[in-house]
C-alpha cells in the first residue's frame, strides 16, 4: 500500500488551524493564504481512486477517495478558504480564521470520504468548527445563536449516526454508495443530510445563526455546511423524487422570507436556502444533466454567494449597520464594493454572461427534458423570484434607493481584492464555462448560449425587474422580522419548558408539604415506639409473652377450623 | 471621499434617472421583439406563446410579492421580538 506517501488535503488545513494562533502579523497572513494553496496543490496531485484503506472493527473504511465529483467539491471549498481568508485578514478575532480552517478542513474531509463512518466523523467536526466561527463574533446575540445552531446540528448528527449504525448493521458494509430511502436507517441518513441542507422544518437554523457571525464569519459559513449536504445527497440519494418537492419548497420559502426581510445578511441567508433548493431539485430529478447542473450550481453558487456576503460584510464593517431601512446610497463612497456586490447579484440571478446562467439553466433544462412541466414552470417562476429578492432587492436597498447620507470609506485592500477575485470568477465562468464543465462528474453535452436560452432568460429577468420597481411600494423596508420555524424552539418550546418547570415546582411544593406533614407523623410514631419505654424497646415480661403465644395458638386453631 | 461634493453623482440627477427608465423600457420591448429573430425550441406548448417568458416573469413576481405581503400581515413582528427575550435570560 503506497498510501503512506499521500497526504490528505484536510490535514494541511487542520495543521494551519492549530499553528495559526501561535503566529502574529505578516507570518500569520502568509500562513492564512499559503495553507489553501498547498492544500489545492496536494488535492490536484492525488490520483483518482481509493487511496487510503483502514480496517476499523469489522469494517473497511476509506477515508480518502478521489473521483471527479469529490475533486470538484474539494476544489471549490479550498478556493473558498483562500478568498475567505484574504477577505478576513483584518479580522481582529483570533479565533475566527483558525475555526474557519477547522470547519473548511472537515468539509473537505467529508467530500473526500469514501465511507459513512468517515463522513460522520468529519460531519461532527464541521459542526464544531462552524459553531466556533459564529461564536467568535463575540456578541451576546452570536453566543445565543451559536447555542441554537449547535443544538440543531448536534441533533442532526445524532440522527445521522443512528442511520449510519442501522446501515452498518443491515449491510455490514461501510462504503458510501448510492442509497434509496427504503429502510428506516436510510431515512434517518437522508434526514440527517437534509437538516444540514437547510430543508424544512428545521430550515430556520440558517437565517437565525449565519447573520450573527462577524462581517467575515458569515462569508465562511455560507459555503461549507449546506454545500457538503448537497454533495452527500448527490452521492447518496440521486434521483429520489421526494427531493424535487423538498427543493421546490425551499426555493419558494427562501424567496418569500427574503422579500419580507430587512436585515441585509438575513436576506442573503434566506437566499442560500433558496439556491440550495435549486440544487436539491436537481438531485431529485436525478438525470446526468441535472446532477451535472447541481454540481456546477454548487460551484458557482459558493463563489457568488460569498461575493454577495463579502460586499455585505464590507458594508457592515464600514458602517456598523445591517438593516436595509438604515442603509442606502452607499454607491457614492464605496464604488468597488457596489460594483462587486452588483456582479454577485447578477450572477445569482443567472444573467447571461455570469456564472449562474451556465449552471442553473442545466437544472431547468433537465426538468424540461424529463417532461416535468410543473417542475419546470415552478423553477422558471423561482428564477424570476431570485432576481427579485437577491438580484435587485439586495443591491438596491443597500447601495442605492434613497440616500441614507452615510459616506463610509471604501473597503480596505484585502477585502477589495477578495471581492475583485470572486467578481472576476463570476464573469469568467459565465463567459467561458468549458473549464468548469470539464470538471463535472458526467460528460457535458449542453450548450448554455443559444439564442432561445438568452432571449427567454432576459425576458424573464428584466420583466421581474419591472415588477420590482412597479411594486416598490409593497416592498418598502420596515424594521421588522418575520416569524420562522425557529419560533417553535425559541418561543413555543421555551415557554412550554418554563410552564412545565413552574408546574413541576408547584406539584413539587404540594408533594413536599404532604411529605413533610406525613414525615412528622411517622417520625413521632417511630419515636414513640423507640423510646426507652416504647413498645419495641421495652423488655417484655414473661406473662405478656405467654399471652401472645396463646393468642397465636388460638388464631391457628380458628384458621385450621375454617380451612378444614 | 467624505466631501459634500461626492453627493453630486450622475445617478443623483433626476434627469439621468428618467433616462435610465426610458432605456430600461426600450430594452424590455427589444427583448420581446428579439423572440421573433431567434429559433425558439419550446419544450412545452405554453413556452411557444409570444412573450410568454416576459408575462410569466412579471406575473410570477407580482404573485410572490403579494403572497409575501399577505404572509407578512400574519407573522411580521418588530425586530426587537427576540431581542427582548434575550435580554430576559
Amino acid at each position: 500500500m503506497n498510501s503512506s506517501f499521500i497526504l490528505h488535503p484536510s490535514m494541511v488545513l487542520f495543521a494551519a488551524a492549530f499553528l495559526l494562533p501561535l503566529l502574529r502579523g505578516s507570518a500569520r497572513s502568509v500562513l492564512v493564504l499559503l495553507a489553501p494553496v498547498v492544500a489545492m496543490i496536494l488535492l490536484w496531485l492525488l490520483p483518482e481512486g481509493r487511496l487510503w484503506n483502514v480496517a476499523w472493527l469489522d469494517y473497511q473504511l476509506a477515508p480518502l477517495v478521489v473521483d471527479k465529483l469529490s475533486r470538484l467539491f474539494a476544489t471549490i471549498f479550498i478556493l473558498m478558504v483562500f478568498a475567505g481568508g484574504l477577505f478576513a485578514l483584518r479580522q481582529q478575532s483570533r479565533l475566527e480564521i483558525p475555526a474557519a480552517l477547522l470547519y473548511a478542513g472537515s468539509a473537505v474531509g467529508v467530500v473526500l470520504a469514501g465511507d459513512l463512518v468517515t463522513v460522520f466523523v468529519f460531519w461532527e467536526i464541521m459542526a464544531i468548527g462552524s459553531t466556533l466561527v459564529i461564536w467568535s463574533a463575540n456578541t451576546r446575540q452570536s453566543w445565543s445563536a451559536s447555542l441554537r445552531y449547535a443544538m440543531i446540528h448536534l441533533a442532526g448528527g445524532v440522527i445521522l449516526f443512528a442511520g449510519v449504525t442501522g446501515h452498518l448493521l443491515a449491510t455490514g458494509d461501510a462504503s458510501f454508495t448510492p442509497m434509496q430511502p427504503d429502510s428506516f436507517a436510510h431515512w434517518l441518513i437522508l434526514i440527517g443530510f437534509l437538516i444540514n441542507a437547510g430543508a424544512p422544518p428545521l430550515s430556520a437554523w440558517l437565517p437565525d445563526a449565519y447573520p450573527e457571525a462577524s462581517w467575515s464569519g458569515t462569508v465562511f459559513l455560507s459555503a461549507f455546511t449546506t454545500k457538503t449536504a448537497v454533495y452527500v445527497m448527490l452521492r447518496g440519494f440521486p434521483g429520489t423524487e421526494l427531493l424535487i418537492w423538498v427543493g421546490l419548497f425551499m426555493v419558494f420559502y427562501g424567496i418569500v422570507y427574503a422579500l419580507l426581510e430587512n436585515d441585509m445578511r438575513r436576506i442573503l441567508a434566506y437566499s442560500i436556502v433558496n439556491q440550495v433548493g435549486f440544487m436539491v431539485v436537481g438531485i431529485g430529478i436525478g438525470t446526468e444533466l441535472s446532477l451535472n447542473g447541481t454540481a456546477a450550481h454548487a460551484f458557482t453558487h459558493i463563489i457568488y454567494k460569498a461575493l454577495l456576503l463579502m460586499s455585505a460584510g464590507a458594508v457592515l464593517s464600514a458602517t456598523g449597520r445591517r438593516k436595509c431601512s438604515e442603509l442606502g446610497g452607499l454607491f457614492h463612497s464605496m464604488p468597488i464594493t457596489t460594483i462587486c456586490g452588483t456582479i454577485g447579484a447578477l450572477a445569482i440571478s443567472s444573467f447571461p454572461l455570469t456564472s449562474g446562467f451556465i449552471s442553473k439553466s442545466m437544472i431547468s433544462q433537465a426538468a424540461a427534458d424529463g417532461h416535468l412541466q410543473l417542475v419546470w414552470m415552478l423553477l422558471a417562476a423561482a428564477s424570476a423570484g431570485v432576481f427579485l429578492h437577491a438580484g435587485i432587492k439586495f443591491p438596491w436597498f443597500v447601495f442605492f434607493q434613497k440616500d441614507s447620507g452615510l459616506r463610509p470609506p471604501e473597503a480596505p485592500a484585502s477585502m477589495r481584492w477578495a471581492m475583485i477575485l470572486f467578481a472576476f470568477l463570476c464573469i469568467a465562468l459565465g463567459v467561458w464555462p468549458e473549464p468548469l464543465y470539464a470538471l463535472l462528474p458526467y460528460p457535458v453535452d449542453y450548450v448554455p448560449y443559444t439564442g432561445a436560452h438568452v432571449v427567454t432568460q432576459l425576458q424573464l429577468l428584466l420583466f421581474s425587474g419591472l415588477a420590482f420597481f412597479v411594486m416598490l411600494g409593497y416592498l418598502k423596508r420596515t424594521p421588522t422580522i418575520t416569524l420562522d420555524f425557529d419560533w417553535l424552539w425559541r418561543v413555543a418550546l421555551a415557554t412550554a419548558t418554563r410552564q412545565a418547570t413552574a408546574y413541576w415546582k408547584f406539584i413539587g411544593a404540594k408533594v413536599s408539604c404532604v411529605v413533610v406533614a406525613k414525615s412528622v407523623v411517622i417520625e413521632s410514631a417511630i419515636n414513640r415506639h423507640q423510646q426507652p419505654d416504647g413498645p419495641l424497646v421495652r423488655a417484655s415480661p414473661t406473662r405478656s409473652m405467654a399471652m401472645w403465644v396463646m393468642v397465636m395458638l388460638l388464631a391457628y386453631l380458628i384458621l385450621y377450623f375454617f380451612i378444614k | 471621499m467624505n466631501t459634500p461634493a461626492s453627493r453630486e453623482h450622475w445617478l443623483d440627477e433626476p434627469k439621468n434617472v428618467r433616462l435610465l427608465w426610458r432605456s430600461f423600457i426600450i430594452i424590455l420591448v427589444l427583448t420581446v421583439l428579439a423572440e421573433f429573430f431567434v429559433h425558439l425550441h419550446p419544450a412545452f406548448a405554453i413556452e411557444g406563446w409570444p412573450g410568454f417568458h416576459a408575462a410569466y416573469g412579471f406575473l410570477a413576481c407580482a404573485l410572490m410579492i403579494v403572497v409575501a405581503k399577505g404572509l407578512g400581515l400574519l407573522i411580521k413582528r418588530p425586530d426587537t421580538f427576540y431581542a427582548k427575550d434575550d435580554a430576559d435570560e
